[in-house]
């Protein structure tokens, strides 16, 4: 008991050093993203992206916190209570998935905290109202990546296609999503079919899609899980065109998949092929600059598309910051309104995904520069043209 | 719905159904013997895959690091116990046996893991490496409670699944992997396309329940551990040591699990935390049977498997869900036509 005791208020006494440190004249910026559980292979690469950061912006000290919510809807929110109330942070980035974003917005918006999201909905920052106005996020909508494939199937002569994605937030958004821009585009949705990331077979899907003979199969699904319904499609023979979503652009994807996913095309922001885009893409050197720092720290070929999201949330306050602290202190409510008004006010910002223009109701800021269509060709990410 | 599909979907239900059996085995077997709901037989199988699939990239797999962790900390219990008892004698022979032999076994996964090593090498290395991290279990987390509760059983069981998981994360990494099938042909049979990998997937679990069977009916450490089911007090009375009987149970059921890992990963790519949702389903099947009968769990198994196949076709998005309340009729049934026996605590 007595070893208990005393390791016990070792880690009391430390944690209330670290508390008092923290604490004290700098900015705080509290993040909680999904670095275990089911998004964890979203949320690491986006963690050691923090770890990246330089601790000085504005020549004011920076304090990054980083808590891991573990993909936990219930942990998101306690976490950014905790962030606020005890770490009295001045922004909130986070979370990595949809759901935790969503949780999130009353808290920041009760609180008066601007928020940067990491995740893909757009009804995290739709409609602006008074909650939303305290939030922001990074990724690419899933709509504007609906219409990039919608435009791609179009180009390739696609009437008919069939859909299989996640059963959940994810997947549900992309298919509302793909009905709103197929049906733009005149392309008919033959097959809609779900299945779980842990799934061992999704044999009877596919059948049914297969069956269905679309001329193009879209999957949409998170990481390594997307290659099990294209790999399926494969076995069972199907020759149509496969189409998956910027959710699979990670290494480890082309390593599970292997040869079965040649030919797949997907939208992705420039990021991932920036050695391909042409010089006179302003996203190739921010890029270039992110993905060098990335992969010196964990190693060739590491670099995913998650990480810049987290990037990106850093390029907004570094040049969001600057502006506020001509308006206040960091730690008070006027330096978080301030900072609010100047993400807000964010003008062309170069990152790596895309260039952010914010609005009072626009609260994502991508156009059509942030989306382009990449390829796989043996076992590579290659820009389609 | 025409002849092929039904016959394709009929082999994906049975395939899984399979593998789903030889999870309600281990299930069935932890808890007749130990009374333990084995929860974390999971996170073993995606160990299994996992581990199969490290040896594959030509690299000594994470399993090592936690195989070696696990008999340490045995070692240190099992000399812990061996003083508390004033047992001294008896420490080399108890860390020889939860300590060197792990690390034995460790060392010679490491040296074999190299790219040169045949496919059925590397399946034999990887049954090697994940069946001792199931007496190894026992030993650390449900030994010492042995004699408790099945509730509190439960909840050790709950917790060494959540250990066990994120070790799985923190060995593993978030991404899943696969393993190339064992055989890549598949054959006509009257019309109908029969893949020789669901055909092998089914034949070794056919083996290994035929195996228990024989090792339950013929052996006397089968016999033993059959003694202790009926009656623990009885067995503890002819001289059956309870301990024994825990471990070797949990070296079995680790050995099926691991051999479920193999089997799946050529299907599906599996995650850390992919297991769960396998034993899950091998529990459906183990409840079928009550949790006793291990003929009747392997039916279950396979009525899982095979409903989940069918379910995914016409309803993919309820499909766990069908799964799933399967277990409810389950439960009325054998409530209302079993005599409950209250369990002696």
């Amino acid at each position: 008991m007595q070893h208990r005791s005393l390791s016990t208020t070792l880690i009391a006494a430390v944690a209330t050093f670290g508390f008092a440190l923290s604490a004290h004249g700098q900015i705080n910026v509290g993040v909680t993203l999904s670095a275990t559980g089911p998004a964890a292979s979203l949320g690491i690469p986006e963690k050691n992206t923090f770890e990246l950061l330089p601790t000085t912006i504005g020549g004011q000290k920076v304090n990054w916190i980083v808590l891991d919510d573990g993909s936990d809807t219930t942990k998101a929110v306690t976490n950014t209570k905790k962030l606020i109330s005890e770490d009295k942070v001045d922004v909130v980035v986070g979370s990595t998935i949809t759901p935790n974003s969503l949780a999130m917005i009353d808290v920041v918006a009760d609180a008066e905290t601007p928020m940067i999201s990491m995740a893909a909905s757009a009804r995290i920052v739709d409609p602006a109202n008074p909650k939303t106005k305290w939030v922001f996020k990074t990724p690419q909508s899933d709509s504007l990546m609906a219409d990039a494939i919608a435009v791609s199937m179009k180009a390739n002569g696609v009437k008919t296609m069939g859909y299989i994605g996640f059963a959940d937030g994810y997947g549900d958004g992309w298919l509302a999503e793909m009905r709103r821009s197929a049906q733009t585009a005149g392309i008919k949705i033959v097959g809609e079919e779900k299945y779980n990331r842990t799934d061992t077979s999704v044999t009877g899907q596919v059948l049914k899609l297969v069956a269905a003979n679309p001329d193009a199969i879209l999957i949409a699904a998170a990481g390594t899980p997307g290659a099990t319904p294209q790999k399926e499609l494969a076995a069972r023979g199907y020759k149509g065109k496969i189409y998956q979503t910027h959710g699979v652009a990670n290494p480890d994807f082309l390593r599970v998949v292997g040869k079965d996913g040649n030919g797949t095309i997907l939208p992705i922001g420039p990021m991932l092929v920036f050695e391909q885009l042409p010089d006179s893409n302003p996203l190739k050197k921010s890029s270039a600059d992110y993905i060098g720092k990335y992969e010196a720290k964990f190693g060739k070929d590491s670099r995913s598309t998650f990480g810049g999201h987290a990037w990106d949330s850093y390029l907004l306050l570094s040049a969001a910051i600057p502006e506020a602290l001509k308006k206040a202190k960091p730690g008070t409510k006027e330096f978080r309104v301030a900072l609010r008004d100047a993400l807000e006010n964010t003008k062309e910002l170069v990152a790596t995904h895309g260039v952010y223009t914010m609005s009072p109701t626009e609260h994502n800021g991508l156009d059509n520069r942030a989306r382009t269509m990449i390829k796989i060709e043996n076992g590579k990410w290659v820009l389609a043209k | 719905m025409d002849l092929p599909i039904f016959a394709l979907l009929t082999q994906d239900g049975v395939t899984n159904g399979a593998v789903y059996a030889l999870l309600a085995l281990a299930l069935v077997l932890v808890f007749t013997v130990t009374r333990v709901i084995f929860v974390p037989s999971g996170e073993l199988v995606a160990y299994g895959t996992l581990t199969l699939a490290g040896l594959q990239l030509g690299k000594p797999p994470a399993t090592i690091g936690l195989l070696v962790g696990m008999a340490v900390l045995a070692g240190v219990m099992e000399i812990v116990a061996c003083i508390g008892k004033r047992e001294m004698r008896q420490i080399p022979r108890q860390l020889a046996f939860w300590t060197g032999v792990p690390l034995a076994l460790a060392g010679i996964a490491a040296w074999l893991a190299t790219p040169e090593l045949p496919f059925w090498a590397q399946i034999l290395v990887t049954l090697a490496l994940v069946t001792p991290l199931g007496p190894l279990l026992y030993r650390v987390a449900y030994q010492p409670l042995a004699e408790a509760s099945v509730l509190v059983l439960l909840i050790v069981s709950v917790a060494v699944h959540f250990a066990l998981t994120g070790l799985g994360l923190w060995f593993f990494g978030a991404e899943g992997s696969r393993t190339p099938p064992f055989a890549a042909a598949s054959f006509d049979l009257s019309g109908v396309n029969v893949s020789l990998q669901s055909l092998l997937v089914v034949l070794t679990s056919l083996a290994l329940i035929v195996a228990f069977y024989f090792f339950f009916g013929r052996t006397l450490y089968g016999k033993a551990l059959r003694a202790t089911a009926l009656n623990r007090v009885g067995a503890r009375l002819v001289g059956i040591a309870p301990n024994l009987a825990g471990s070797l149970t949990f070296g079995l059921a680790a050995l099926l699990c691991a051999f479920a890992g193999v089997l799946i990963g050529p299907f599906t790519t599996v995650y850390y935390d992919s297991g769960f949702l396998v034993s899950l389903k091998g529990f459906v099947g183990a409840i079928i049977g009550g949790l006793v009968s291990y003929p009747l769990a392997a039916a279950g198994a396979l009525l899982v498997g095979l409903l989940e196949a069918f379910a995914s076709y016409w309803a993919s998005a309820f499909k766990e869900v069908i799964v799933f309340t399967l277990i409810i009729p389950v439960l009325l049934w054998r409530s209302l036509t079993t005599h409950h026996h209250e369990e002696e605590e």
